[in-house]
């Protein structure tokens, strides 16, 4: 298989040659993946692998409208090329104007690791994993889950002499141990392996499972409700997709207002900033855009364009929506593309410190199956999932049923009365999309539970 | 009752290009290395999945991109123990080299693993080909001609007074595979599905809020005949009412919430249908497999053959060779013939969907041909067959229903949907809610959500409509397993009469109570 550089090379001299489009830009993804899958105390399906995605996108200008045309490709064979860029440009010459047009970046500077090899993994990787897991496995309690490491190497190549590479590594592990009737579950994110706390997850399970020994069912209704890093960054990752600033513009999100966006509207007094930032620590990600299609969110003429911090919401007020170049200026708004991570600052207590400050209420371990209701006010529904405690005078008392919830993530924020301290956490519901996220705990003092699930 | 069918279509034949790949030595390579680094079992999966997305607002293009992807997977038995490893490089050095690594993931892990993996024996299948039944292929017509029908349609419901905004969707799929193991089975096949969506918007701009409607055309494993024209499908009617439809929403009165009769209308009920039965009879779910993602079953083998699902005019069926089916197939990616069988029968509890490893551990004698793999990259696990409710035998209408009713609610068309992790309690939406009132329609309503429990909801099923009412719905990506994979499938019913089923007021859920 040649280097994935030299696919980028290859593509641009064929699209110069054929002529048929006025600039090109190359997006290629080598992928190397594996993973471990396990359930009842045993291995079940386990593999590796290896593929690449190459895209092409051709742009042809007539006047002042340009025309787009993205074929994407997992072929390796180098004499795939031809094809795959002629498809390209036929494409563009033969479609309508792209509402989302935009001079492309140029450059001059060639990374230095352009050219060195991508990195890759294999089930090796797992080393750790796998060895406390065979103690998990020798144990009381019944073990299922999943561990994950994937390397994508991308590489944005333009015919105007850009140049980009970054490798994102992303990884998780989570596991589910069932005792009796009782489900726990814990999960944590990684990029490389190193020092994976499986051991003490194990713990953790067993503490929680140990907690389920006392059952007690409450009915459907509204509950003080302490919400752990997992569910917050769930609902707010869903808040996260629905901030684009168009839909907003033209009325038809819940991010709309009489006359114009909600941006500047307070939501909660308790200052807390949702932001996105390919810099943060220990969540780093792609710190430039590449787009092989064109959304409402991201847009293929921006390739290559440094991804920034944004504050999507600032100390308790609205702040910004996404919006890729041509939308910012067709809007007159500033620039804002979502990087690939979402954090939210918090608080200073732990979350045992808000349990032991908690009177009466429900402390939740995921949520589940969170679906949009409303579009209008971002009602979402959903489940609670392996694990919901009782705490009655500041300790766990013992297991709740499960419930169905509906709540607006800009209500929680609207409601919140406490936040805890930010953690790096791992979304349960979106993990295989997101899984880099940093939230505090919350406090919501009337959590909407609609009824009651007898899943267990 | 078990039907085996999935026979060949002579409309289509697999594209020359995809025969041309070089499939017999890369099983040749990939078997036999696999076998000489000590498999007892091996197959070999060449899969190219060609997909086109096509998206328009407001009639304007803001995507459109084809993706095709290409790959070989081996997936071996070691010692009882599965190893999966794959390539996207078709050589044979490259198939033999991802065999190998196959071998080394599946001994690495066998210390780990204390289920032996066993399969359910299948006749051998040489050399036969399977193509899906379909006229116009859609990657055959020009992305410039399919963008020039989703404008023109979205053109006909942008021009409507009261709509605001249109999104436009087309999504297209070719899969083509081919498919080897070491019993001696190989078999070749090609496949289409479309799924072509029309969203309107109304914006009430002083008031700051927005109401939508989408249309109700189901994704089918279709050719581009389905979107071109009204022959298939009657879009000329469907988008001249869609308007007239959606301002009758925005000014509609919201539902009062409590018990409530439903006629639930096939656009809608296929939801609850994959949700609530398609999911829960899934063998792998009901034993654990999906534990820590998708989620378990109420439905537990103890229960097969016992349970009562619901009401004695439940007749579920799953089916991988229903006409137009999304899950239609001609043989799984286990080798595995297709067919048809019961999985509900008068409203009690009698099958499950299976694939090769699982059959055995219910004590069946042979899969029913469950396995797929959405990916060259992701290990076959067991998905869903079209999995349908059967209709009436007499011809009773989806008015005959109404009829039925005093005083409840008609929902069309699917839209929100979400179920517990033991696929226990459910809430859907819709697209249109009609009041029913002395047994007819008398306009819509909204703010309508119903929320069950699946046993109750199906037990609760007084009647279904007939064979007239029948329609097939589906989903195009469902999604199962970790890594994630999504799979296509469809969910046919007629109409059907629900009582007192639990009707929610999503405004008042809200927390609003303007």
């Amino acid at each position: 298989m040649i280097s994935a550089s030299d696919v980028a090379g290859l593509v641009l001299v064929e699209a110069s040659r054929r002529g048929g489009a006025d600039e090109t830009i190359v997006v290629v993804t080598d992928r190397a993946t594996a993973s471990l899958r396990w359930a009842g105390n045993s291995m079940t399906t386990n593999g590796e692998t290896r593929g690449r995605d190459t895209t092409v996108i051709s742009i042809v200008r007539r006047g002042n409208g340009a025309h787009v045309g993205s074929v994407k490709s997992s072929e390796v064979d180098p004499s795939a090329i031809p094809g795959l860029v002629a498809a390209s440009q036929d494409a563009a010459r033969s479609a309508p104007e792209a509402r989302d047009a935009a001079p492309i970046l140029s450059g001059d500077e060639v990374p230095y690791d352009w050219d060195e090899p991508v990195p890759e993994t294999a089930t090796d990787v797992f080393a750790g994993v796998a060895k406390s897991l065979a103690k998990g496995f020798r144990g009381a309690d019944q073990l299922y889950g999943f561990a994950r490491h994937e390397l994508d190497t991308t590489f944005v190549a333009t015919s105007t002499g850009l140049r980009r590479r970054f490798t994102q590594p992303t990884g998780s592990v989570e596991v589910n141990a069932k005792r009796g009737g009782a489900s726990a579950w814990v999960g944590v994110g990684t990029p490389d392996f190193v020092d994976v706390p499986t051991d003490s997850m194990l713990e953790e399970l067993s503490t929680r499972l140990g907690w389920a020994e006392r059952t007690v069912e409450l009915p459907a209704g509204r509950y003080e409700t302490l919400m752990p890093p997992s569910t917050v960054a769930d609902i707010m990752i869903y808040l996260g997709w629905t901030m684009d600033g168009r839909g907003a513009q033209e009325g038809r999100t819940a991010l709309s207002a009489p006359g114009g966006t909600r941006v500047g509207e307070k939501l909660g007094d308790l200052g807390l900033t949702l932001y996105s930032d390919p810099t943060a620590a220990g969540l780093e990600c792609a710190p430039f855009v590449a787009a092989t299609s064109s959304s409402e969110r991201m847009s293929v003429f921006d390739n290559g364009l440094d991804v920034e911090r944004v504050d999507w919401i600032r100390d308790g007020t609205i702040n910004a929506l996404a919006y890729p170049r041509a939308a910012a200026a067709e809007f007159d708004v500033p620039v804002a593309i979502p990087a690939d991570n979402m954090l939210m600052t918090g608080g200073w207590a732990s979350l045992s410190d808000m349990i032991r400050r908690t009177e009466r209420g429900l402390l939740l371990t995921t949520l589940w199956y969170i679906r949009e209701v409303d579009p209008t006010v971002l009602l979402l529904t959903g489940l609670t999932r392996d694990g919901v405690y009782l705490v009655e005078d500041g300790q766990v008392t013992g297991a709740v049923n499960n419930f169905r919830f509906n709540e607006s993530p800009l209500d929680l924020l609207r409601r919140a009365t406490e936040a805890g301290v930010s953690e790096v956490t791992l979304p349960r519901e979106w993990g295989d999309w997101a899984t880099r996220a940093k939230m505090p705990s919350l406090r919501i003092p009337d959590f909407h539970m609609s009824s009651v699930s007898q899943a267990q | 009752m078990c039907h085996y069918g999935g026979g060949v279509t002579a409309r289509r034949r697999v594209d020359p290009d995809f025969l041309g790949l070089p499939r017999r030595e890369l099983a040749d390579a990939a078997l036999s290395a696999a076998t000489a680094a000590g498999a007892s079992y091996a197959d070999l999966r060449i899969q190219r999945i060609t997909t086109e997305i096509v998206q328009l607002r407001d009639g304007e293009l803001e995507t459109s991109v084809i993706t095709r992807e290409v790959g070989l997977a081996v997936r071996v038995i070691v010692d009882g123990t599965w190893g999966f490893a794959s390539h996207a490089e078709l050589d044979p050095t490259v198939a033999a080299e991802t065999a190998r690594r196959a071998v080394r993931v599946a001994t690495t892990l066998s210390p780990l693993n204390a289920e032996r993996i066993e399969l359910a024996p299948e006749p051998v299948y040489t050399d036969l080909t399977w193509v899906s039944d379909y006229l116009v292929d859609p990657f055959d017509v020009p992305a410039a001609d399919k963008i020039a029908v989703l404008n023109e349609y979205s053109g006909r419901l942008l021009a409507a007074d009261g709509v605001d905004h249109v999104s436009a969707v087309l999504q297209a799929v070719k899969e083509q595979s081919f498919y080897a193991d070491t019993f001696g089975s190989s078999t070749t096949q090609q496949r289409v599905r479309l799924q072509p969506t029309f969203d309107a918007v109304a914006v009430d701009a002083a008031a700051g809020t927005f109401e939508t409607m989408r249309t109700l055309a189901p994704p089918t494993a279709r050719g581009w005949e389905y979107v071109a024209g009204d022959e298939v499908w009657d879009w000329s009617g469907e988008l001249a009412e869609l308007p007239s439809l959606l301002a009758e929403k925005t000014k509609a009165p919201s539902v009062v919430a409590g018990p409530t009769d439903l006629v639930i209308d096939p656009t809608n009920l296929w939801l609850t249908i994959h949700e609530s039965i398609g999911h829960a009879t899934e063998y792998d779910r009901a034993i654990g497999y999906e534990a820590a993602y998708a989620g378990t079953s109420f439905a537990t083998p103890d229960k097969l053959g016992v349970m009562k699902y619901g009401s004695p005019v439940m007749n579920v069926t799953a089916d991988r060779t229903v006409d137009f089916g999304l899950a239609t197939i001609g043989f799984d990616d286990e080798g595995v013939r297709a067919q048809k069988w019961d999985l509900v029968r008068d409203g009690v509890f009698v099958g499950y969907q299976l694939d090769r490893v699982f059959a055995p551990r219910l004590g069946e004698a042979r899969s029913n041909g469950c396995s797929y793999a959405d990916s060259p990259h992701h290990v076959p696990i067991q998905r869903m067959a079209n999995v349908s409710l059967q209709p009436a035998q007499d011809d009773t209408t989806t008015e005959d229903l109404i009829a039925k009713v005093e005083d409840g609610v008609y929902v069309v068309g699917d839209k929100s949907w979400s179920i517990d992790m033991q696929r226990y309690n459910f809430q859907f939406t819709g697209q249109r809610f009609f009041r029913i009132r002395d047994g007819r329609l008398d306009g819509q309503l909204r703010d309508v959500a119903y929320q069950a429990v699946t046993t109750d909801f199906w037990g609760a099923m007084e009647a279904v409509g007939g064979p007239s009412t029948w329609r097939l719905g589906g989903a195009f990506n469902c999604g199962k397993a970790q890594p994630g994979q999504v799979a296509a499938v469809s969910h046919g019913c007629p109409s059907a009469l629900f009582r007192g089923i639990n009707v929610l007021n999503t405004r008042e859920e809200s927390g609003r109570q303007e």
